[in-house]
């Protein structure tokens, strides 16, 4: 089963009773296990309205998602949030983590939730470290790390529950150039040794070149998916 | 563990803000006590004074007399009685009297009184009657006179070792007559007693009114005043359907309608201070939501429960109110006892005024624990309360709102 995330006809509207606006509209989407995509468009286009969709932190007014084959637009609030925490990782664009917690604490929190063990935990969190570069910096606070450090820290976050992929909002948008390319790199490197998943919403070019595959959303429609085949032959290649 | 650990952690990240939190808490608990533990020792001391007039706390008649205070009403004194009085464990003392009515004359005047006899020194033990001798000398046990309050011996025109006739009715319906020498005269706060009563030894009264080893009352001097209901039914229990036992809140109602109506104000006053701690806490919370808004809604998106998102805001709250609490009950400590000890004293007019009455004029706090208990519980249950807010706020949490910008 290599399909992760099935959109199927989703669509979006706010405004109902007024003038209706159409944040996502009619979106048919098909993400397979692997990919390192970019959702791209100018602001109001619809990007993050179709991230929150697809990661169940909103439900559409029309069609369904699918997370590995399961129509997650069914589940109820609670199921939603017991789905996410272990299926989907989340990067936002901005203050992911609990500044009360140590960088290590922070990573350590999902799996605290998910009542993982603390062998298990103190493995992973080292390992999670080690792979975004930041073994030496674990017992920082968030105030204590730059803003690249802070969104490599969420990213390992993300990551620590093993999720089925990473949707990450904006995830270089706060960051400096060479940040930018930190994360990136490091994201780049956790797609192709460990195949996570990842899909981004983005309008910095600087991530748009480092996508392998690009998709445009103008006024809440898929307007391109410039490397759809593209995508299909690299996976190939892994 | 985990989750309190966080929830603590939580609480600093504001330090300022915890602090005025926990202060405000603080101040609060210990002005709410120190009102409480003056309103409690303003009362206490007032029931004090007023039952160690005459009263004492717990009397003893036989059934009827209350509503008919007559020799009739009255009965023989047995040692056996006063055992089963003095069994229960909060009675130090028991002490007789006779009480009646009686005409006292001098030479050409005439005026009623109340006769009492009394016990000399028991009943010295309990209204401490001998420091209210403000001329001549107190009773003994076989002295063949009288005290005379200051106010009946001025209507009679009669002064200590002078001599006052009394006439009246005996025990069943004997005539009573007796010229007796003053030994003293004193004085009472209360006008009502200070201007109508007369006291001799027990066994004198008996002879007067010629009822041998008869009393009409059992003045009981208590251990602890605090549970006067409880010693109350027990003695019922012990004495059986003969006696009526009666506390000082039945024989003088008013004084307890007094202090009923005056606890209502000082509610009133503490209603307010409740209010201000309320206002303290929600503006906490309320801006601790407007804060952590986002960061709530990205723990809520990343997977953790809203259940487990209360719990930990309500184990934030409950430090705080709790430690505030603690603190403000240690602090009010060492205050209430400070205040126990040197009573507030009032002067000027207003003290003379609580004088002439015989009232003490001070105002000292009390040192009930549940005081300290009491109020304590109510400023925790009020943040427990007030911490429904941010229970309701996570309930009706949107993720994708709240990490709106």
């Amino acid at each position: 089963m290599n399909t992760v995330i099935d959109a199927h006809n989703v669509s979006k509207v706010y405004n109902k009773e007024t003038i209706p606006v159409y944040a996502v509209n009619n979106v048919h989407l098909h993400i397979e296990r692997g990919e390192f995509t970019a959702l791209v468009g100018p602001s109001g286009s619809g990007k993050t309205t179709l991230l929150n969709l697809i990661g169940g932190l909103d439900k559409p007014d029309n069609g369904s998602v699918f997370i590995n084959e399961l129509d997650i637009t069914k589940l109820s609030t609670n199921e939603l949030i017991d789905f996410r925490l272990k299926n989907i990782g989340f990067v936002f664009q901005s203050f992911n983590l609990i500044p009360v917690l140590t960088a290590k604490e922070n990573v350590e929190f999902i799996m605290l939730l998910q009542h993982i063990k603390k062998s298990v935990r103190d493995a992973r969190v080292q390992q999670l470290f080690r792979q975004i570069e930041m073994s030496d910096k674990m017992d920082a606070r968030p105030a204590q790390l730059s803003g690249g450090q802070q969104q490599r820290v969420a990213v390992a976050r993300a990551l620590a529950s093993r999720p089925k992929f990473v949707l990450a909002d904006e995830p270089t948008a706060n960051l400096d150039s060479k940040s930018a390319f930190n994360l990136l790199d490091i994201m780049a490197k956790l797609n192709k040794e460990e195949h996570i998943t990842f899909l981004f919403s983005t309008h910095d070019q600087r991530v748009i070149e480092r996508a392998r595959r690009v998709i445009t959303l103008v006024d809440g429609r898929i307007v391109s998916d410039t490397a759809a085949v593209s995508t299909r032959h690299e996976k190939a290649d892994v | 563990m985990w989750l309190i650990k966080m929830a603590w952690k939580n609480m600093w990240r504001n330090r300022s803000r915890t602090t005025i939190t926990m202060a405000a808490i603080f101040f609060a608990v210990i002005l709410s006590v120190i009102a409480s533990s003056l309103k409690e020792g303003i009362f206490g001391n007032l029931v004090k004074n007023v039952v160690s007039f005459y009263t004492g706390y717990i009397q003893v008649h036989k059934k009827g007399f209350w509503d008919e205070q007559t020799l009739d009403n009255s009965f023989k004194s047995s040692p056996e009685t006063e055992q089963l009085i003095l069994d229960n464990k909060n009675v130090v003392m028991v002490a007789s009297r006779l009480e009646s009515f009686a005409l006292a004359s001098s030479v050409n005047i005439t005026k009623g009184c109340l006769v009492a006899g009394i016990d000399p020194r028991k009943e010295n033990m309990i209204t401490s009657l001998e420091k209210k001798v403000i001329r001549g000398s107190y009773l003994k046990d076989t002295d063949y006179a009288v005290l005379l309050s200051q106010g009946l011996a001025e209507r009679l025109k009669l002064t200590a070792n002078d001599t006052v006739i009394l006439i009246g009715q005996g025990y069943r319906g004997a005539t009573a007559a007796g010229k007796y020498l003053v030994k003293g005269i004193v004085k009472f706060g209360s006008p009502d007693l200070n201007n109508r009563t007369l006291f001799m030894p027990l066994a004198t009264a008996q002879n007067f009114y010629s009822a041998d080893g008869m009393i009409t009352s059992y003045v009981l001097s208590l251990n602890k005043t605090s549970h006067l209901q409880d010693i109350r039914s027990l003695l019922d229990g012990a004495l059986g359907q003969a006696f009526e036992v009666m506390t000082w809140e039945e024989m003088i109602p008013e004084v307890k309608q007094h202090i009923q109506t005056d606890s209502s104000n000082m509610k009133y006053v503490q209603g307010i201070l409740y209010l201000l701690i309320c206002f303290g806490i929600f503006g906490t919370l309320l801006m601790m939501m407007v804060e952590r808004r986002f960061e709530m809604g990205m723990l809520v998106s990343i997977g953790m429960k809203k259940s487990m998102l209360i719990v930990l805001l309500l184990y934030e709250s409950v430090f705080t109110v709790f430690v505030g609490c603690l603190l403000g009950i240690i602090a009010s400590i060492p205050l209430v006892y400070y205040l126990n000890r040197h009573p507030i004293r009032i002067g000027g007019e207003t003290a003379k005024a609580y004088e002439r009455f015989g009232f003490e004029a001070i105002f000292p706090a009390s040192t009930e624990v549940w005081i300290f208990a009491y109020q304590g519980m109510v400023v925790l249950v009020i943040g427990l309360l007030l911490s429904l807010y941010p229970v309701y706020k996570v309930i009706r949490l949107d993720p994708v709102t709240a990490m709106k910008r």
